[in-house]
């Protein structure tokens, strides 16, 4: 299982690497470094708005998905959650073409539209993690003497920590393929390059915002992949 | 001591109020294992949770120690009673040694007292502490979480234990172990303890007590011999098995069934000699001990008469002894096994007590029947 999950965090690099040796081969990687300076620019606009509007979903997302789940909700979770899922079948575009329209043009409403697509997989990972805790788990701490929020934080979290870090894990990699569409809405980042590209049929500014893209979610997953491996007790972690 | 008082649980459904529990009057003395027994849905978790209010009760009291457990809050009395789940319940994120703590965690101990006891408990079970302490429950197999689950509920050292279904999820071999094991535990440590049961062969063999529900209601509370050998009434005779008077045996020791009054000679003595003492108690055989008193031949009573000699002679070496600590069925066992109907009876250091015989064993298990007669 180990090896197969590092396989698939090196499959998409080698067929980087394989796709850059074709590229150098047309002389368009001279194209794409002749852009490196809008590159470092634009990596660190396109990382600031996946860390502002992930960190925001993961501050709010985990939270509803507890809330949620938590027994005095119990009539109204699974409507809320339906509503929910009817909410990530809106084409992110769209969702960053309303979020405009409310917000105006700028940095704010691309945090804003990325937050609310990367929301959804979080709030329902943490929500259905926690549902599936196994109810004598917390009958067995209820027993024991604990208290609501000490079966939170010692047992219920825990145990469905790995689950919250997938949702996590999903959530970004949206947000960092969505946050490509920010430049349509005034927020910057690499869709700048990829955008122009397209528009002035210029193939090496395209790739100049499309490799670092494509090299930003296969690293971001990496990093969460660490962190799902690491911080999860190994009494429940299926990849240690 | 736990007293249960008028104790009653409505479950209002849906589909019409189920009563779970109907007005349980019971006690179960301290440092006492009571067994909850009877089918399924009759209502012994319900009455167990009452006791540590997991489930809140509809009407009636529980007493531990005589304070009224309404007095207390749920958290200070669940922390101050042990619980163990038929899933064992062991939390998986923690490791074996956080598991154990939870309790003594919870109560403020000191976190290396904590750790010392955990290491001591699991010692106390057999698992080795340097090994089992920071493992993860899947790293354990089925009985050895079984273990642990019990030496957890033990950690804050609680006077009274609730048990529900505890051996449940384990085979029948590993379960008799544990049972044994945790038998020799209870033994020293004294517990009042709660512990529901669906198995008859269970029930009596860790019960002190054996309370059998029906429909909520509680239709017996005896010792086990007592429930085997009077069930009030069709329901618990039923229950209990046709066979009840053989699971009898498993509750009387080899001890106390043996009779002391056989003749025990030495192989230098004359058949004469023999054959006297043997007349004297009215006996068919004598048994040849050596000279550090272990049975170790039996001559025949025919022989002593029919012959002449010392019992060296003519003696028949023995085939089959009982421990004195066995219970009755391990010896019944042996004497078919063997096709014999008695067997000389050794202390564990292999001295001689007496012999079991077929004619005492079915006197020993008559006597409650006589008893019962009476009143
Ligand atoms: N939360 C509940 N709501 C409604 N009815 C319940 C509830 N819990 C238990 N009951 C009912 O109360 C009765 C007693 O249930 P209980 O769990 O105490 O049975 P039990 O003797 O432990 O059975 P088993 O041997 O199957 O575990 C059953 O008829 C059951 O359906
Ligand atoms: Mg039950």
């Amino acid at each position: 299982m180990f090896g197969q999950s590092r396989f698939a965090q090196v499959f998409p690099l080698i067929l980087a690497f394989l796709a850059g040796m074709g590229i150098q081969a047309t002389g368009l990687v001279g194209d794409i470094v002749s852009y490196s300076s809008d590159i470092v620019y634009l990596v660190q606009q396109h990382l600031l708005l996946v860390a502002v509007s992930g960190s925001l979903a993961i501050l709010f997302g985990v939270p509803l998905g507890v809330w949620l789940s938590r027994p005095a909700m119990r009539g109204y979770s699974e409507s809320i959650m339906q509503t929910l899922n009817v909410g990530t079948t809106i084409p992110t575009l769209a969702l960053l073409a309303l979020s405009m329209s409310f917000l105006g043009i700028g940095f704010l409403p691309s945090i804003f539209g990325l937050f609310v697509a990367s929301l959804l997989p979080i709030v329902r990972n943490a929500y259905a993690g926690l549902l599936a805790v196994p109810p004598y788990l917390k009958e067995s701490a209820t027993g024991m003497g604990m208290k609501a929020w000490q079966i939170l934080l010692r047992v219920e979290l825990p145990n469905a920590l790995f689950v919250i870090f997938a949702g996590i894990r999903t959530a970004l990699a949206i947000n960092v393929g969505t946050a490509a569409l920010a430049f349509l809405i005034g927020g910057g980042g690499l869709g700048e390059l990829i955008f122009t590209g397209i528009d002035l049929m210029d193939t090496g500014m395209l790739l100049a915002g499309a490799v670092p893209t494509a090299l930003l979610a296969v690293l971001v997953d990496f990093v969460v992949g660490q962190c799902q491996l690491r911080l999860v007790p190994r009494g429940v972690n299926p990849l240690r | 001591m736990i007293t249960l008082e008028n104790l009653t649980k409505v479950f209002e459904t849906p589909s019409g109020p189920i009563v779970a529990a109907d007005h349980v009057n019971m006690e179960v003395k301290e440092g006492e294992i009571c067994v909850l027994l009877g089918p399924s849905g009759c209502g012994k978790t319900t009455a167990l949770k009452m006791i540590n209010r997991l489930i809140p009760h509809t009407s009636g009291k529980v007493f531990i120690n005589g304070k009224d457990t309404d007095d207390y809050n749920d958290t200070e009395l669940r922390r101050s009673i042990g619980y163990v789940i038929q899933q064992i319940g062991l939390f998986p994120n923690m490791t074996i040694e956080e598991n154990i703590c939870v309790v003594p965690q919870l109560l403020g101990w000191d976190m290396g007292k904590a750790r010392t006891r955990a290491a001591e408990l699991l010692e106390m079970v057999a698992l080795d502490p340097a090994v089992f302490l920071k493992r993860y429950p899947k790293e354990l197999s089925g009985g050895q979480q079984q273990r642990v689950g019990v030496v957890r509920a033990l950690a804050a050292d609680p006077p009274v234990m609730l048990m529900d279904e505890p051996f449940g999820a384990i085979d029948p071999i590993n379960r008799e172990i544990i049972q044994d094991e945790f038998l020799k535990m209870q033994a020293t440590l004294r517990k009042t303890i709660m512990f529901v049961s669906h198995d008859i062969d269970e029930a009596v063999k860790m019960g002190d007590k054996v309370a059998i529900f029906r429909a909520g209601k509680l239709e017996q509370f005896d010792s086990p011999d007592d429930i085997l050998a009077h069930p009030v009434n069709d329901f618990i005779a039923d229950f209990v098995g046709t066979d009840r008077t053989l699971k009898r045996l498993r509750l009387v020791k080899v001890r106390d069934a043996v009779d002391t009054t056989v003749p025990t000679v030495s192989k230098q003595d004359t058949l004469e000699k023999a054959g006297s003492l043997m007349t004297e108690h009215d006996k068919e055989y004598a048994v040849v001990l050596d000279r550090d008193a272990r049975p170790v031949a039996y001559v025949l009573r025919g022989t002593a008469e029919a012959q002449r000699g010392s019992v060296a002679d003519h003696h028949v070496p023995l085939t089959a002894r009982a421990n004195a600590e066995a219970d009755l069925r391990t010896a019944v066992s042996e004497m078919f096994t063997h096709d014999i109907t008695w067997l000389p009876c050794v202390e564990s250091n292999g001295k001689y007590v007496g012999c079991v015989t077929q004619n005492g064993i079915t006197h020993v298990l008559g006597e409650t029947y006589r008893r019962g007669g009476e009143h």
